[in-house]
């Protein structure tokens, strides 16, 4: 039986993980390649690194912190995060990116997650939406699509861009709630549930986890196949093996198998 | 008297890297030290190797140009497959490649070791989400060397799939593993020397690290 994926995520700023993680144990907790290995033994299903660095210089920087991790780790990996062309996919999966996540460019053109697919199956092709509920209350759900980290609104309709971006060959939906993200209030269910109706590929839960219930909803509630969390992991609120107890407790299916397995 | 050079395959598919950290790990952990695991594009060393393992990410169509795009490579693998009996291991889509053809985007001749089409999965649950991505428990269909001291089953070990296509082989001997979603989805074969797993041993830990050193063992 498929299991639900429990994704801690980090945001990478110039090679160095944003804030930090604070685990015990670690030497430098701005080192995204260490917390990848300390969550790679705690037994996270999948690691995403969403890299937020301004300038296309630094592109080498994210590329040599991936290639690091993918040798240290044996765990799958989304990378995302200013990928524009084809050329960038290519390069992330040759660095050792399981799959890439395209953003801000899958909404400019997105013909690019097609020829992305094509190039490279739509197995290793995720797009990340980042929308907000644009309805007023008592109308009808509807979220648009922002992008610049939720400052700029594009006027399309979230679920019909879903839609789009599956058509064209997306083989994953990273669907991040902007009013949900950092006010640790829970998932927007609603969304979730609607992109996750709306298309035949799996979608990630994103945004808001306040506690482990909010994980367990986004599956039983959202109908997400995987649930990603930032804060909640990387600040110690709750490590991964309470994280899948947890869910397992409320009857979802979770991998157990591999968080004890000591790492030399 | 263990397998001495082991060839990873690199025709420009993705992820080699984890590939060759995975088969260095695994070979160290069991206690197979005078095993060298190189990456190549040469036929030579593929010829010369006494194991080859094919890895793969992509479409189906890329990547069969991509191995095609290696002068000899297709000639060297089989040779040594064929008629030295060297241990071949395919991986994801280097698993789909020993099938008979590829339906995906496109039709596409495969390698026809292990006859049948790749094609693709449709669950029987409309509910269920393709691709089948993720960790997933294994079904033996039939005992194999590879999967010697690997608890499979519903409260086995699990494995890491990503793919929208699977190999069904047209001889039903040849499936070694099943995984369950929404009907059986091929997870491995092998016949005689040739074996293919559909999920990614290099990403799928415990088991991924037993099977990677079943196979460094492995005397088909």
């Amino acid at each position: 039986m498929l299991k639900t994926r429990i994704i801690p995520c980090l945001d990478v700023k110039d090679g160095r993980v944003v804030k930090g993680v604070r685990f015990e144990g670690l030497r430098d907790a701005g080192d995204p390649v260490e917390a990848a290995k300390a969550y790679d033994a705690a037994g996270a299903d999948e690691l995403c690194f969403l890299d937020i660095t301004a300038s296309r210089e630094a592109r080498g920087t994210l590329l040599d912190v991936v290639s690091r991790t993918a040798e240290a780790c044996f765990m799958p990996l989304t990378v995302g995060g200013g990928v524009r062309a084809v050329e960038d996919v290519r390069a992330l999966l040759l660095a050792g990116a399981d799959k890439v996540a395209i953003n801000t460019s899958a909404v400019k053109d997105p013909d690019l997650v097609a020829r992305a697919a094509e190039k490279f199956g739509a197995q290793c092709i995720v797009v990340a939406i980042d929308a907000k509920r644009v309805s007023a209350l008592g109308e009808a759900a509807r979220w648009e699509i922002f992008t610049h980290g939720g400052r700029d609104p594009t006027g399309i309709d979230a679920i019909a861009f879903a839609r789009l971006v599956a058509e064209k060959g997306a083989g994953e939906l990273l669907v991040t709630s902007m009013d949900r993200d950092g006010t640790r209030s829970g998932y927007d269910l609603a969304l979730t549930r609607a992109i996750s109706d709306a298309v035949g590929v799996p979608v990630i839960a994103s945004g808001g986890v306040g506690g482990l219930d909010d994980l367990v909803a986004g599956v039983a509630q959202g109908g997400a196949s995987a649930v990603l969390a930032a804060s909640i992991f990387h600040f110690g609120q709750a490590t991964i093996g309470e994280a899948k107890a947890h869910m397992a407790a409320a009857g979802l299916a979770m991998r157990l198998d591999a968080s004890a397995e000591p790492r030399p | 008297m263990t397998g001495r050079t082991v060839a990873i395959i690199d025709y420009g598919s993705g992820n080699l890297h984890s590939a060759l950290k995975a088969f260095e790990r695994a070979a160290r952990e069991a206690g197979l030290d005078d095993t060298r695991i190189v990456l190549t594009a040469d036929p030579e060393v593929v010829v010369a190797a006494d194991r080859i393992v094919l890895p793969g990410v992509g479409a189906y169509a890329d990547c069969r140009a991509g191995l095609d795009a290696v002068p000899g490579m297709v000639e060297a693998m089989t040779g040594a497959v064929k008629e030295k009996g060297t241990p071949f291991l395919g991986i994801c889509v280097g698993m789909q490649l020993l099938a008979s053809r590829g339906l995906e985007y496109a039709q596409t001749p495969g390698l026809g070791w292990i006859p049948g089409d790749v094609g693709p999965i449709r669950p029987s649950d409309p509910a269920l989400k393709v691709p089948h991505m993720g960790w997933n428990t294994l079904r033996a269909a039939r005992p194999h060397a590879l999967f010697e001291g690997i608890p499979t089953g519903e409260h086995g070990l699990h494995a890491y799939f990503v793919h929208s296509f699977a190999l069904t082989p047209e001889r039903p001997a040849d499936t070694v593993m099943l995984a369950d979603y929404g009907g059986p989805v091929t997870a491995a074969v092998a016949r005689e020397n040739v074996a293919g797993m559909q999920f990614h041993p290099e990403k799928s830990q415990q088991l991924g690290l037993a099977l990677i050193a079943n196979f460094l063992r492995w005397r088909p």
